[in-house]
């Protein structure tokens, strides 16, 4: 097939990520050229401060260079302006009289600084601040020149201030307005900025107007600058000025070809949500559009509208750009700050106010309707990605209201000793305790690897990639290192994989209502990307066809992690555990004395008592398995699934002098009903016979306290990474309506959350006014739930006793005579 | 029957019948126990069999247990991505499993260590 032209104007990074994105799903498609106005390829604009700081050079901060271009065959003029595009003839004209023809053509010609109409604006000495020439003659100006004037007191203005003080300069930042960052910040934050840049040496000129650059004494409109005057007579010697005072999309070149562009003062061309320009055959991305009546000027965005505008162009027709709620982290100088959404308020809005005048904390928080709409942060940030997730998915805030303000990880939280200032860190400490990455590692790769995203940085340091409790620290360094080019994953819609853009609750809907039954239906029906998955969807998918369609759907054993595949937990080494299940934590003589001979026959090196109150046998070898269960003749404690792990009791009122319910019964009684069930994570439960709560009720996924009129109970609790309290559910009478709800709540759970959500995040998601409103409020739907759960647990095996008894029949001399399965499994081949 | 054959270079031994395609699940692996160690003999869901030595080059992981999708399989320890045709560690992780020459014939996999 003859592939098509597309024709790319502008060399930037919205550009060449919807580049990126393109090859990906579509590698051959298009026959692709580029042009570039500047003489470099594709360079991170967002690491200019550092080059400008010296900290880096051109040559660190390149994402793309000219090989790439070369690798996937795409043609580049580098350092050729286009000037022209005929619409009729589709072609575009560059300056030197290149031409392209295209079938597709991309815009992303960026923007342009604006530069403030006064007399000395064109002398010598008077820059602007956007790409890398800015910068060298920024740093060329600074070796020989001792005084700079930065106009303009925003992100850009204060950035380019830090890097010339960096370099020995002088630096006076004149702003217009009463306050810096008056779009990012409020007057506080601003002056705690402000207080802290001071202490940098940094001088600030507020609420001054500048009228004129001065030039050579005589007033000739050429030569070098030498100050800069304002409205209110004052003037002050400088021998650079930087403008930074506004950036303006660029579409002189789109308009000049009649594309149509938004009239206001903000410009840019207009798009719609697939990226179109008024000529549908003409897409543009980044900088130099307008969506939606706003122009973006934050890495973020741009990212995102390059995927969509890629999967257009691969000719997929599914994904909308629908707009972006922007937020800023700030890089300016070692002090951490974010803004985002509303941050000013009004009288329609209710405030949250915390304010460490002596401690440098500054935090603020506007709700409008029990929901975030928009918050500043000075000093501590750990919690602003948090708070942007709950801002983005508008998800009611009313049960977290009272400790909202002490963030997600105030208590609990374990492995970084406690920090939660990334700025204030020395680079030698740690971050992620799991997998030994220091905050210097991380802002490394993050600026050698060209990294914007968590998911990134996780896969290049690993740093919060195992148990996660340092996400919150990761994310602050990867803001404070990039500003506002990072922006948290949108928890909302996340796709499940790689393998696909479908998100979990899509794929649930359509096994439902499509009723699809194996995991190659589901790919199939909804087009994965890949011939069969990988290793993070294929097991989301088989529990969500075994839980929605019970007994129907047959589970794949491929697509299980081999945990679940075995039915013991895989070790360092490669051996196994075995746990066997103690109902209640209660066991007795004949267990003990199997599990002796068990660890005697099959030289079992460790035996240890587990948190759970079980006893667990580690170091078995794969193939002694399946005798190993034969001989125990104990049922599975699927210690090794995401399924009902433990039941942990208190002795109760058999024993207890203070115990007032038998709590031990009861948690038999729940073991007994719930066990072999699969649930999207591993579930816990304790049952406690009195308020002591020795059973530790108060940090399981469902933990039940007696009390002397009946039975508490308590979900969502977690004692894992991070401590989380269960929260009350309801009170309850006999130990059948303790069966009945908690059933309820585990059936919700299994349907609903997503696969290796615990239920402690699915709670928090949904929120336990949804699980109450289900579980508790609506009777018929509690029996419903109840019923489908026992419905599903029909007939389910114990998978030990299947296999034990495979192998049982034919004898125990190995298993050369036992089931295809159980060889496939548990039996190595010889040569 | 089709006949596949993957070389990747320097191989001693002769081809040793290690059993029937039928004993290795789809998307799974066979462990054959050998004097040179432990080999993870693999089959995808094309029926391409591919073998590594049974080691993740990260932490030496038995990679038979691993989950096995396209022509990769995901170390069960700590979830690497390694390639069966050439035992390589995606990017941006690096390292090398060993893998050896392998083929079907008539339904027999064959392998060269």
């Amino acid at each position: 097939m003859k592939k098509m032209k597309l024709v790319m104007v502008g060399n930037g990074m919205a550009g060449v990520r919807t580049l990126e994105e393109l090859l990906k799903i579509a590698p051959d498609l298009y026959d692709i050229t580029v042009f570039g106005a500047e003489p470099h390829a594709n360079y991170n604009r967002i690491l200019l401060s550092p080059v400008l700081a010296g900290e880096l050079t051109l040559k660190d901060i390149m994402l793309n260079d000219v090989d790439w271009y070369a690798q996937n065959g795409i043609r580049l003029h580098l350092g050729k302006k286009v000037i022209r595009i005929d619409r009729r003839t589709r072609t575009v004209i560059a300056e030197d009289g290149t031409e392209e023809r295209y079938e597709r053509l991309l815009l992303a010609t960026g923007s342009d600084p604006f530069i403030l109409p006064i007399p000395g604006k064109d002398l010598d000495g008077v820059l602007t601040y956007r790409d890398i020439g800015d910068t060298n003659a920024m740093i060329e100006a600074a070796s020989k020149y001792r005084r700079a004037v930065v106009v303009g007191g925003g992100l850009l203005g204060l950035e380019a201030a830090n890097g010339l003080k960096l370099r020995g300069m002088d630096v006076t930042v004149v702003h217009l307005m009463e306050w810096l960052m008056e779009r990012q910040l409020d007057q506080t934050a601003a002056g705690m900025l402000k207080a802290s840049l001071e202490q940098k040496g940094l001088k600030f000129l507020l609420q001054k107007q500048t009228t004129a650059i001065l030039g050579t004494p005589d007033g000739r409109p050429d030569g070098r600058v030498r100050g800069v005057s304002f409205a209110d007579g004052q003037e002050i010697p400088a021998e650079l000025v930087v403008m930074a005072v506004g950036i303006r999309p660029n579409d002189e070149l789109a308009k000049s070809a009649g594309i149509h562009c938004h009239p206001g003062r903000s410009g840019g061309i207009v798009v719609n949500d697939t990226m179109q320009t008024y000529d549908p055959r003409i897409y543009a991305v980044g900088e130099c559009v307008s969506h939606r009546g706003i122009a973006y000027g934050l890495v973020a965005p741009l990212f995102e509208m390059a995927k969509v505008c890629a999967n257009h162009l691969a000719e997929l027709g599914i994904g909308r750009y629908q707009g972006s709620v922007t937020s800023t982290k700030l890089k300016v100088t070692g002090i951490d700050l974010y803004s985002a959404g509303n941050f000013i308020g009004g009288a329609d809005t209710e405030e949250i106010l915390l304010h460490d005048t002596v401690g440098g904390v500054y935090k603020k928080l506007l709700i409008k309707e029990d929901r975030i709409v928009g918050g500043v942060m000075v000093g501590d940030t750990v919690d602003s990605s948090w708070y942007y997730q709950l801002l983005r998915d508008k998800q009611n805030i009313s049960d977290i209201r009272d400790h909202l303000m002490f963030g997600q990880s105030h208590l609990g939280n374990s492995g970084h000793q406690g920090q939660n200032k990334a700025a204030a860190m020395p680079d030698e400490m740690e971050v992620c305790g799991c997998n030994g990455v220091c905050k210097g590692t991380i802002v490394r790769a993050i600026k050698g690897q060209g990294l914007f995203s968590l998911e990134d940085v996780r896969r290049h340091t690993k740093a919060s990639s195992s148990c996660g409790s340092c996400t919150g620290l990761v994310e602050q360094i990867l803001a404070s290192t990039v500003g506002g080019a990072y922006a948290p994953q949108q928890n909302a819609n996340k796709p499940m994989c790689g393998c696909t853009d479908y998100t979990h609750e899509e794929a649930r809907k359509v096994i439902r209502e499509q009723h699809l039954l194996t995991i190659p239906g589901v790919m199939r029906f909804m087009e994965w990307r890949t011939p069969n998955g990988c290793a993070s969807c294929r097991p989301a998918l088989n529990y969500y066809l075994i839980s929605t369609w019970p007994h129907e759907a047959k589970d794949d054993p491929q697509s299980r992690f081999i945990n679940e595949r075995a039915h013991a937990n895989i070790q360092k080494d490669g051996t196994f555990s075995v746990v066997p299940r103690m109902f209640g934590g209660v066991t007795n003589a004949q267990q003990l004395r199997r599990i002796a001979d068990v660890v005697d026959k099959y030289a079992i090196p460790t035996v240890k008592v587990t948190g759970g109150q079980r006893i667990d046998l580690l170091g078995v070898k794969k193939e002694d398995l399946p005798k190993v269960w034969a001989d125990l003749a104990m049922p599975s404690g699927h210690a090794y699934a995401k399924a009902l792990r433990t039941v942990k009791t208190c002795v109760g009122s058999e024993w207890c002098r203070f115990g007032v319910q038998d709590s031990t019964q009861m948690g038999i009684d729940l073991e007994q009903t719930f066990w072999k069930m699969y649930a999207p994570h591993k579930v816990k439960l304790a049952v406690s016979g009195c308020p002591r709560n020795c059973a530790e009720s108060g940090i399981k996924d469902i933990g039940v306290i007696g009390v002397d009129s009946g039975w508490e109970i308590y979900v969502a609790g977690n004692g894992g990474i991070k401590t989380e309290v269960a929260q009350f559910l309801c009170k309850v009478k006999s130990a059948p309506e303790v069966l009945e709800y908690t059933g309820a709540f585990l059936q919700l759970y299994r349907e609903e959350a997503r696969y290796l959500d615990r239920t402690v995040h699915w709670v928090a998601r949904v929120g336990l006014d949804y699980v109450k409103q289900r579980v508790l409020e609506d009777a018929e739907g509690r029996n419903a739930l109840y019923a489908r759960l026992q419905y599903a647990l029909q007939g389910e095996k114990d998978p030990w006793a299947e296999r034990a008894a495979t192998l049982g029949t034919l004898g125990t001399l190995g298993m050369s005579g036992a089931s295809g399965a159980l060889r496939h499994e548990f039996e190595a081949l010889t040569v | 029957m089709n006949t596949i054959t993957r070389s990747p270079g320097t191989c001693l031994g002769t081809w040793i019948r290690v059993g029937a395609i039928d004993d290795i699940p789809r998307l799974g692996a066979r462990v054959v126990k050998s004097a040179h160690g432990d080999v993870a003999v693999f089959r995808n869901a094309e029926d391409e069999v591919f073998a590594l030595r049974d080691k993740c080059p990260h932490k030496g992981g038995p990679l038979s247990q691993g989950i096995v999708f396209g022509r990769h399989v995901a170390c069960p320890l700590h979830n690497w991505t390694i390639g069966l045709e050439d035992g390589n560690a995606a990017a941006p992780d690096e390292g090398c499993a060993e893998f050896y020459p392998v083929k079907v014939e008539d339904g027999m996999v064959y392998l060269r260590l």
